[in-house]
């Protein structure tokens, strides 16, 4: 069933590729027939979902693939994983639709859209080290390609950026990786036996795995110093390319923590809480402040990612700080972060397509060159609104229980958190004075003549936003899922 | 010599079959030579035929002997081991590449059977430089596998062509001196030629004189390996020479040369501390590799680089012999990995002679999505993406040189590895872009077809390596846990 689940898209991918003479209407139509088909599987996998018990996995399916070196083609899920992969579902399916118009090469655009979902699938769902990092890598090829192929501006030099700076992260996981390989007896790089065999328990050379590890994932989430990245390459992309790297590809960095970091280093991942912490509180304080000063509304969302991928830095550090807290507020704090990460998906994403509705309109993202735009983009304000007010936290929407969460666990583990706290206000402030500039006041520069929202446009960004509401009103589904896998995960990390 | 065993070994030896994959290259060599000499030139094609059959009955003749147990023949000069046999393997589908891949640059020209004659004999020579155990044996092999190859750099008979031949000569008789010379140094140490005697004979031989010996015989192979100090011939000859040969000179004289070092330094293990010499050089090679490729404009040079800093890589595993396990499977699957990979870029040249800058290959990408797929694919391959072929290579030697103590090494090759993602980039970056007007030849892609299909070949070849090579691993050697 989750072979089946990555392997379609990959498939529909080949089948586009190898028909040259396709027409554009037949290669969209693939491209979202699949797409729908796997949001409709995913969210099969979750009803038929239960829950396997502390380290198990659903859904599990090993095969040999090169076994000399301890690596296996191992899948499964558990409650960390699930949320992920039916939020990659969602996610490609909104840029399916969202792309529905679009002119540009649609075969060659749509082959690799699914080609990426099956590595964003695949990465999700990996219970191998190896089988990790492929897809880590695959992904990044595969994003460097969109950027490269269908970005607008300094599109080149993003992209290559974007490429050179992730591999770079990629290549210090695969350092980090070859150390657990090394670490564990007998060797293997299978993530639920290195969990279990905790091979660098008092070992001080953990710490430097760890390290490894570490920037390897710092680089892809990204955190503060490892972010600059993030903005070129989120202002050349195209909207749903910006929407799939901030809604998934994000992911793969905050997932590999509480995937690989936690569980796999609990003792390296204690003794370093404190920089995790200190680096989460940075990226948060800092990714808000340097928003606040974008004029660029791409930018801007962009450093807003930085920010929000703080408090998941913040959640899973304060989950292994040495304090007194009980584990049941350390897992509030985990079940927040992995709360936050759908949470973004959903809300970063609906914010990306619709900011590229500003570029397909008028060529360009500067909040200076719009003003008064509610007056002939009603929808499009609506909607936009919307998605920053969900973005800032507010109550109702799937951010606030996140971050509610976070805080609630984080403050209850280490207090000193409270200082991110102004984070959420900086946040606050930055998207109202955005929605000030774009939207009201009277009509003028590119506003003028601008046209409104089309339904596919609100149909992509629309469902994600009320995806968003729907777990901010009835969040019980989802935390029921997560919950039981945070504990897990903070009872790895404490023993 | 090597005439000379490989035909004694046909009537005197144990086991007259025990050699069967050199001796049908030999075969093939003697009758693409001397049928080439009797034929017209618009008859040459026989000889490449001749060629394609001795390489796949050497090829399949290999294969067959693959799964035996590991057996020395002919007084312990030679070994049929698995290291033979993967050298045997990959020397024999190179070649076959190689021949592929030239034949619409050579078909009708008045070297070509002399071209396929001079490509099986220095395959032969890889191949005898990889399998033997005695050192008067490696001396021979290391000049049947040089001087065909001087003959092959220079056969196009152009300036560049030339100017390679000479600087490859010179350095190949300079550091050729110096194997000789480590060949009768070590063998006044040991006493025997024979590798099974020299730890044992050279256990209380002073550790300076034992070190020079060495020292001469790793240069030389060094030489053949393409890694520093014996690199620079390399990338004048990548782009100097003929394609078909071009291609030939980077990739099968490694597997010679790195197989022989691994042989050798593996019998001289705990003597002298040759690990450390071998890890400093593989770090040089890496990095110097890298940083000349970084500002090169010419694919064909770029690639030349790419391949010193290959080198890089496939000495780590060299490092640790005898101390790693996983050392032997490691080398012998990053050398596969690579030759396809090296293979594939190099018939995308081939397929595209004219174009001998990176931004002529702007528009590949919409004119011909095949090749352009075929290049990025064994690009990728050598920055070691997963799931191409050299990424299992990248991960087992990086693997294997941290397990021997040298994850400084590892550190180093990783970080080496994101530099070489740099100019790999700067050659992929233009075959997406769309060509424009000041482009050379202006986006008019015509390919020569032999090579083009290839490169095509190629690239499959590289996924479907990387994709089953784990599982193959395990079938030949035994996995050691379920």
């Amino acid at each position: 069933m989750l072979s089946l689940i990555i392997v379609l898209p990959l498939a529909a991918a080949a089948v586009l590729a190898g028909l040259p003479r396709l027409k554009d209407s037949a290669a969209r139509t693939v491209f979202a027939a699949t797409a729908g088909v796997e949001t409709v599987l995913a969210v099969g996998l979750w009803a038929g979902y239960r829950a396997p018990g502390p380290g198990g996995l659903a859904y599990e399916e090993r095969l040999r693939w090169i076994p000399n070196v301890g690596s296996s083609y191992h899948l499964g899920v558990d409650g960390l994983s699930l949320p992920l992969l039916v939020l990659t579902t969602v996610i490609f399916l909104a840029c399916a639709v969202y792309d529905w118009k679009s002119r540009d090469r649609v075969r060659a655009r749509s082959a690799l859209f699914l080609f990426l979902e099956t590595t964003c699938l695949g990465l999700f769902a990996a219970q191998d080290l190896i089988l990790f990092f492929l897809f880590f890598d695959l992904s990044i090829v595969a994003m460097y390609f969109v950027i490269a192929g269908w970005g607008h501006g300094d599109r080149a030099r993003s992209a290559m950026k974007f490429f050179l700076y992730t591999f770079l992260g990629s290549l210090a996981l695969l350092v980090g990786f070859i150390g657990l390989y090394l670490g564990a007896d007998p060797h293997t790089f299978d993530i639920p036996e290195l969990a279990a065999a905790n091979a660098f328990r008092g070992n001080p050379a953990g710490g430097f795995v760890l390290a490894a590890i570490l920037l390897g994932l710092a680089v892809k989430t990204p955190t503060v110093p490892f972010h600059t990245w993030l903005p070129p390459a989120h202002t050349d992309a195209p909207a749903t390319g910006s929407a799939v790297l901030a809604g998934i590809l994000l992911k793969m960095g905050t997932y590999g923590f509480v995937r690989i970091a936690m569980p796999l280093l609990p003792d390296a991942w204690r003794a370093w809480s404190p920089a995790i912490l200190t680096v989460g509180i940075l990226s948060v304080l800092y990714g808000a402040l340097v928003a606040l000063a974008q004029s660029d509304l791409k930018r801007m969302i962009a450093y807003t990612s930085v920010n929000h991928m703080g408090y998941i830095l913040i959640a899973l550090g304060a989950a292994g700080a040495a304090t007194g807290a009980g584990s049941t507020v350390r897992a509030t704090a985990v079940t927040g972060a992995v709360t936050q990460m759908v949470s973004h998906g959903l809300i970063t994403g609906a914010l990306f397509l619709l900011a590229g509705v500003l570029q397909a309109r008028a060529k360009t993202y500067d909040m200076g060159a719009f003003g008064g735009l509610a007056t002939p983009a009603p929808k499009f304000a609506g909607f936009f609104a919307v998605a920053a007010f969900a973005s800032l936290g507010l109550p109702a929407f799937s951010g606030f229980i996140a971050e509610f969460q976070i805080f609630a666990g984080s403050i209850g583990a280490v207090p000193l958190t409270a200082i991110a706290l102004p984070g959420i206000v900086i946040t606050a402030a930055l998207f109202l004075r955005a929605l000030q500039r774009i939207f009201t006041g009277p009509v003028k520069g590119r506003a003028e003549g601008f046209t409104d929202l089309r339904p596919a446009e609100m149909l992509s960004a629309g469902s994600l936003l009320v995806l968003s509401a729907v777990v901010g009103v009835f969040p019980a589904p989802l935390l029921a899922a997560i919950t039981p896998a945070a504990d897990a995960i903070v009872s790895l990390v404490r023993r | 010599m090597a005439l000379q065993l490989l035909t004694e070994a046909a009537h005197s030896g144990p086991d007259p079959l025990a050699l069967l994959p050199e001796i049908f290259l030999l075969a093939g060599a003697i009758t693409a030579l001397l049928t080439g000499s009797f034929l017209a030139r618009q008859r040459q094609w026989i000889t490449r035929v001749i060629a394609i059959v001795a390489l796949l009955a050497s090829a399949a003749a290999a294969v067959a002997a693959l799964g035996a147990p590991a057996a020395s023949v002919y007084e312990g000069s030679y070994t049929v081991d698995a290291a033979t046999g993967g050298a045997r393997l990959i020397v024999a589908v190179s070649a076959l590449l190689v021949i592929l891949l030239g034949r619409d640059e050579l078909r009708g020209t008045d070297r070509e059977s002399e071209h396929h004659a001079l490509v099986l004999l220095a395959s032969l020579g890889a191949v005898v430089l990889a399998g033997t155990s005695d050192l008067l044996v490696l001396g021979v092999a290391f000049l049947l596998a040089s001087v065909p190859l001087y003959a092959l750099i220079g056969m196009n008979r152009t300036r560049g062509g030339a100017e390679a031949a000479l600087k490859t000569y010179l350095l190949g008789a300079l550091l050729g001196i110096a194997l000789l010379l480590g060949v009768t140094i070590t063998y006044g140490l040991a006493g025997t030629t024979g590798y099974a005697g020299l730890a044992s004979g050279m256990a209380t031989a002073p550790g300076a004189a034992v070190a020079v010996g060495l020292l001469g015989i790793i240069a030389g192979l060094m030489f053949k390996a393409g890694a520093v100090p014996g690199h620079f011939w390399v990338p004048d000859a990548a782009q100097g020479a003929g394609t078909a040969s071009a291609a030939f000179a980077t990739t099968v004289p490694k597997v010679g040369g790195f197989i022989a070092a691994y042989r050798l330094l593996d019998a001289v293990h705990g003597t002298v501390n040759w690990p450390l010499l071998i890890a400093v050089l593989a770090a040089l090679t890496m990095t110097l590799g890298n940083l000349a490729a970084y500002t090169q404009d010419d694919p064909r040079r770029l690639l030349g680089w790419s391949t010193v800093s290959q080198a890089g890589y496939l000495l780590m595993p060299v490092a640790v012999a005898g101390s790693v396990p996983l050392a032997l499977p490691a080398l012998l699957v990053y050398l596969a990995g690579y030759a396809v990979s090296n293979l594939a870029a190099f018939a995308v040249t081939a397929a595209y002679p004219d174009r001998r800058t990176l931004a002529g290959f702007q528009g590949l990408g919409s004119a011909r999505p095949w090749h352009a797929g075929a290049l990025v694919v064994s690009l990728l391959s050598l920055v070691g993406t997963p799931p191409t072929a050299v990424f299992l290579g990248k991960l087992t030697v990086f693997t294997a040189a941290w397990d021997g103590g040298f994850w400084w090494l590892t550190v180093i090759a990783a970080v080496n590895t994101i530099v070489s993602l740099f100019y790999y980039l700067r050659w992929i970056a233009p075959v997406f872009r769309t060509a424009g007007p000041d482009t050379p030849g202006a986006g008019d892609f015509s390919p020569r077809p032999w090579a083009a299909r290839t490169a095509v070949g190629a690239a499959f070849l590289i996924l479907a390596f990387g994709i089953t090579a784990g599982l193959a691993w395990a079938a030949l050697a035994g996995a050691p846990h379920s």
